[in-house]
């Protein structure tokens, strides 16, 4: 096990590399000057201020002496300071990713929760009603864009009926550990960013429990006489779910992206929001920095999935 | 008199044979396509979008005698009403006509949708195929970009390229079409795999067929049924991808109208015209539906042993 880690964990080094040249690439690539923007508004700044600014921050040099500079930089999780908030950028970031976090193990926990049983009850139910609804929610789930369900639900939940808020995380003057209010806060947003999930674990969890349902290990513990409730639980259903831990990994990639939208539509002050007002802005440090947090998070929790799966499935370490 | 009876016999078996054409891999999808009624229907709904998307002009002209940036500042925010008959589905914040601007959008959505999947499937096809045919050192550098494409989340990236480049039409679909082919790639090699050790491949490297010859002639018209189930369900994804963008004010912008930026405003409309809303996502979703639908229909018609992707 612990060889199998150590192989991971190397195997992601190069990943690593690839992601920081990218980044690196998306703002040394980018049309316009940094220091023009950087010194914006400031008048009284002659031609050769902005010849020093750029020897300071390292622009003559060429491209791939830049790039290692930058990465030396990085690995120090230095990324600059944000252009508009003169404030270390990694720091500002770090400050929302408990907000992100919030969001996407809610609604990771929505997804496990209802999407499992759902699955499994349509492999159970095979051709029943609840077996074609469920089989039609599968499709369509995928098909709703989600930023819209987003405003959809915002104007039937919290513009007309007023249950639920529409923005933010906490009511302003509330307590901070107001569990309540973090509840209904989170509810629509959660549900929104995990809609996709759901419709993709019942997919997986039908698919794979009639699959499963049909083996000769199954078939033997009806033999045997057990009971149908010990076949399905015990015996079948510990198989089918190896799957959930495989789809794990286009799971979180879609919960981080998603976020991304989803941050928007209810104002959520997470890594998402924050790093596409940082976009638009052009605050090319927190974008870096960003890009970088989010690949580093992506890349871990991949690792993490691949443990699970080593652990579930025995047959994998081998291979 | 036994004689006649097994000619007659051995001439209806020869007739028989006649009778019954032989069937194509593709002509038995196209019969159980045909028996399948939900992906006829997705098919139609989807036929009729495309024809009402493309014929925008001829219904702004005549049905609805209403451009799609023709304004009207004393009728903003209007009910859906049949007079005018440019009112359907209501007005806009600056009384514009949101049923002439949805088929326009169409227009817009579609175009990026099916161009970019091009894209990507001809990108994609072109990269799983070589390095699933050359592995070795080839292979290893697919992976290694592969895996760190996918460790940056593709919306993240083209979010961040948008807001950057403030990219045209054009070129945003191009650089979606570049971004979205590593599912497609990723497929087409591990198929690649499976069928450069399969008999008929080794039989055309004996009789000194080349590599191209072998990847485009062999291997491709084996893999192309699947690509073409991965194609609908690509196209659906990417029009998701474009309308979440330009939602966000990134995508394709305004005037220009696109199903997504139709949504740009919509905090301006929660409280006083939900509906304005509800057309352009219900466009969306019905749209990505009969894509996903088609996908799904076509993969039981072209391979009913494949599992449901996940």
């Amino acid at each position: 096990m612990r060889n199998f880690i150590l192989r991971r964990l190397i195997y992601a080094i190069p990943t690593l590399i690839g992601v920081s040249i990218i980044t690196f690439a998306i703002v040394r690539l980018s049309p316009g000057d940094p220091i023009r923007l950087f010194v914006f508004g400031q008048r009284d700044i002659t031609g050769e201020d902005i010849e020093r600014l750029r020897e300071a921050y390292g622009l003559n040099k060429p491209i791939p002496m830049q790039y290692i500079d930058w990465l030396i930089a990085a690995v120090q999780l230095n990324f600059g300071q944000s252009f508009i908030y003169h404030q270390d950028a990694f720091q500002l970031l770090l400050s929302r990713v408990g907000n992100t976090l919030q969001l996407a193990v809610a609604a990771l926990a929505l997804q496990l929760v209802i999407g499992v049983p759902l699955g499994v009850i349509a492999a159970l139910k095979r051709g029943s009603w609840a077996d074609g609804l469920i089989r039609v929610f599968g499709v369509a789930g995928h098909a709703v864009p989600s930023f819209w369900l987003g405003l959809v639900l915002i104007i039937i939940f919290a513009v007309q009926l007023r249950w639920l808020p529409s923005v933010g995380i906490l009511t302003v003057g509330k307590d901070a550990w107001d569990i309540a209010d973090r509840f209904k806060h989170i509810l629509l947003p959660a549900f929104v960013l995990s809609l996709t999930g759901i419709a993709n674990y019942s997919r997986i969890l039908r698919t794979e429990t009639l699959d499963v349902l049909g083996q000769d290990f199954v078939r033997t513990a009806h033999a045997k006489g057990l009971h149908e409730r010990t076949v399905v639980f015990v015996h079948a259903l510990r198989n089918a779910l190896i799957p959930v831990v495989t789809a794990l990994g286009g799971i979180l990639a879609g919960l981080v992206g998603g976020a991304l939208v989803i941050e928007q539509v209810f104002s959520w002050p997470g890594v998402g929001q924050f790093t596409f007002q940082a976009a638009i802005a052009k605050d090319y440090p927190i974008i870096q920095a960003a890009t970088m947090l989010v690949s580093v998070l992506l890349i871990v929790s991949y690792l993490l999935r691949d443990i699970a799966y080593a652990i579930v499935d025995p047959r994998i370490k081998a291979s | 008199m036994a004689s006649t009876t097994a000619a007659i016999g051995s001439r209806a078996a020869a007739e028989a044979l006649v009778l019954r054409p032989p069937r194509s891999l593709w002509s038995n999808a196209w019969y159980k396509l045909r028996h399948d009624r939900l992906t006829m229907i997705a098919v139609a709904v989807l036929v009729v979008l495309g024809l009402l998307a493309a014929a925008a002009d001829v219904f702004a002209q005549y049905v609805f005698t209403y451009t799609y940036e023709k304004q009207d500042l004393l009728h903003t925010y209007e009910k859906p009403t049949l007079d005018p008959p440019a009112y359907l589905l209501g007005s806009d914040e600056i009384g514009r006509s949101q049923v002439v601007r949805l088929l326009y959008g169409g227009r817009v959505s579609l175009a990026v949708g099916f161009v970019a999947a091009l894209v990507n499937l001809t990108v994609g096809v072109a990269i799983g195929l070589t390095a699933g045919y050359m592995r070795g050192r080839v292979d290893d550098l697919f992976t290694w970009f592969v895996t760190t494409l996918n460790s940056i989340p593709t919306i993240f990236l083209l979010l961040i390229f948008a807001a950057i480049w403030e990219p045209g039409p054009v070129t945003l679909t191009l650089v979606i079409g570049l971004l979205f082919w590593t599912g497609i790639a990723l497929f087409v090699r591990g198929q690649t795999f499976a069928l450069r050790e399969r008999e008929f491949v080794v039989a055309a490297r004996t009789i000194g067929a080349r590599d191209r010859r072998i990847m485009f002639k062999h291997i491709l018209p084996n893999i192309l049924p699947l690509i073409i189930v991965l194609a609908a369900i690509d196209i659906g994804a990417i029009i998701l991808v474009e309308s979440a963008l330009s939602y966000l004010g990134l995508g394709i912008l305004p005037p220009t109208p696109s199903w997504g930026n139709l949504l740009t405003n919509a905090t301006s409309y929660f409280v006083r015209a939900w509906w304005l809303v509800v057309s352009p996502g219900v466009m969306i979703f019905l749209t990505v539906l009969c894509l996903y639908l088609i996908g799904d229909g076509l993969r039981d018609a072209l391979d009913p042993r494949l599992k449901a992707e996940k």
